[in-house]
């Protein structure tokens, strides 16, 4: 897997890779592009779960025999992975969750309930997922404290002025995107935690697209919370992860009680286990997490600037082909500055219509508001069809969604 | 392959029937479908428990507006009663096409409205179920 240096990556001998694109859809070869939402998982993360559950399998942190010991062994290989990809200082840090989703709720119930009161903010922005604004919606009632927005430009970036003067003595947390997942905009991240951190506020970084598409170095960023999904990153479903610094680990409370999280229980109390096994009751999705060191170990082979470097070209690519398609609008911003995530109006096709009319060429698209509609009604859109691209998407498939486009506007136009 | 997108349902969705404002209706019923924005209104003139005059207004994707369409032309002149025997078998033999459950709320958000604007309100889900 180890590549020289300078050679850039084959999406056609990576596809190879990929067993679900052995396969026809409506007679023709699959045209994947729908991994924003999620990613096809290559041979070696379904061997790793496969071997696993067929020669290793037991509980882990359990069991005195030697299947719990590999087992556990295992698991927590998977966990130095993941903390090495992303530049942790250990894998204490990592705490595996069931997704992004969880990551970011485990945080505002145990340290947003425990440190946010009336007159506190906590701030977003206009692009974030659903995942980024209903938790903090849900504390911030619950606590009292204030959910502020930072707005987005025309153009799909942060007004950063904006940021400035929302981010202030009150604001306590400010929690956004790496990567917007309808715009493809990248954010500046070490700048955006440097604000936050200048007015004393914690700053938590959603990874979800980020991670599996760029190279991520959480003490760069200086980040204080990442969170990110295993399934979009080539990994199984079921599995996702919380970084956090140790210390603020070690004093926000408990998320869900049961067993392993704890150190002793009585009838009256129970006292916690050390972190990250704080934040993980019950038994974990540990074959799960083993699939996920297998994409980390996948990825990781490849070189995530070597996979940003493969999905910039095609984003250039894309913009420039999907252009050539009359009444074609690409919302956010230009090809340079986002990642391999087109969204976009065909005139007033409903994206259903073109989703729907895509699946009959065997292309996957996403039609809808992707769950984020704060960033739809931004653009006074209700719905917009979505082309989101990763390794193994290759100029053809690009050529295939266009042609397909094409006849699109010329069903509805003719 | 099924033609999602057959001649004449692209013409009701080009050309769509009884399309438009009615002044002083007699019945209107407004429903969004929250997952995809789908939004139909129906207006209804009604003489003697009959079906006089039908209008609606709406936005959504080739498969509501061809249903709205359709159902548009199939109320006019029917008696109030019929209408509460059409069920998801109606608009499919309208459309004339087989539907995936995601697109079936499609096609049946505008005979929920109908019914509505019909017979006021009924029993949440009841039309829109799949099943």
């Amino acid at each position: 897997m180890k590549l020289a240096e300078s050679v850039s990556l084959d999406p056609y001998r990576l596809r190879e890779d990929f067993p679900i694109f052995s396969q026809k859809m409506h007679g023709k070869p699959l045209v994947y592009l729908d991994n924003t939402a999620s990613a096809q998982k290559p041979r070696t993360v379904i061997e790793a779960m496969d071997t696993m559950y067929r020669e290793v399998y037991a509980n882990v942190h359990r069991g005195i025999y030697e299947l719990s010991e590999r087992a556990t062994q295992m698991y927590e290989d998977a966990r130095r992975k993941v903390a090495h990809f992303i530049h942790a200082r250990s894998r204490r840090e990592i705490v595996f969750v069931r997704n992004t989703t969880e990551a970011i709720n485990l945080v505002a119930y145990t340290w947003g309930l425990a440190n946010l009161r009336p007159g506190d903010e906590v701030l977003i922005t206009e692009m974030e997922h659903h995942s980024n604004i209903v938790p903090w919606q849900l504390i911030c009632q619950r606590t009292g404290a204030t959910l502020r927005w930072v707005p987005i430009t025309e153009d799909g970036h942060l007004n950063m002025e904006a940021l400035d003067s929302l981010l202030g003595e009150h604001t306590r947390i400010f929690a956004f995107t790496a990567m917007s997942n309808v715009l493809g905009t990248i954010n500046p991240v070490a700048e955006l935690v440097r604000r936050a951190h200048a007015v004393g506020a914690l700053a938590l970084v959603d990874g979800a697209q980020s991670v599996p598409h760029l190279p991520t170095d959480v003490q760069a960023w200086d980040a204080d919370f990442v969170a990110f999904s295993s399934h979009k990153m080539l990994g199984p479903t079921g599995i996702g992860v919380l970084y956090a610094k140790r210390h603020l680990l070690e004093g926000m409370p408990p998320f869900m009680g049961g067993g392993e999280m704890i150190r002793e229980v009585t009838m009256t109390h129970a006292t916690w286990n050390e972190v990250p096994y704080k934040f993980e009751a019950g038994t974990p999705a540990f074959v799960e997490a083993v699939g996920l060191g297998a994409a980390v170990d996948y990825l990781s082979g490849l070189g995530m600037d070597r996979v940003h470097e493969l999905e910039q070209a095609l984003v250039d690519y894309a913009y420039e082909r999907l252009h050539t398609v009359e009444g074609l609008r690409i919302i956010g911003p230009g090809p340079k500055e986002r990642g391999g995530v087109l969204s976009f109006t065909l005139d007033d096709v409903h994206p259903h219509d073109v989703a729907a009319i895509l699946d009959q060429e065997g292309i996957a698209v996403r039609a809808g508001h992707h769950c984020a509609q704060p960033i739809h009604d931004r653009y006074d859109l209700v719905a917009t069809t979505r082309a989101s691209f990763y390794i193994y998407n290759t100029r053809e498939d690009v050529d295939r969604l266009t042609a397909a486009l094409h006849r699109v506007a010329h069903l509805f136009r003719g | 392959m099924y033609d999602l997108y057959a001649e004449e349902i692209l013409d009701h969705y080009k050309f769509p029937r009884n399309k438009g404002p009615m002044d002083n209706p007699d019945r209107v019923y407004h429903d969004r479908n929250p997952f995809c924005g789908d939004e139909v209104t129906f207006m209804l003139k009604v003489r003697d428990g009959v079906v006089e005059d039908v209008k609606w207004e709406g936005r959504g994707c080739t498969i509501s507006m061809a249903s709205a369409s359709m159902l548009s032309e199939e109320v006019k002149g029917q008696p109030l009663e019929a209408l509460r025997n059409w069920g998801k078998e109606k608009v499919l033999e309208l459309l004339g096409i087989p539907l995936s459950p995601t697109r079936l709320k499609c096609a049946l958000l505008p005979l929920k409205v109908l019914q509505v604007a019909a017979w006021g309100t009924r029993e949440e889900g009841e039309v829109t179920s799949n099943d």
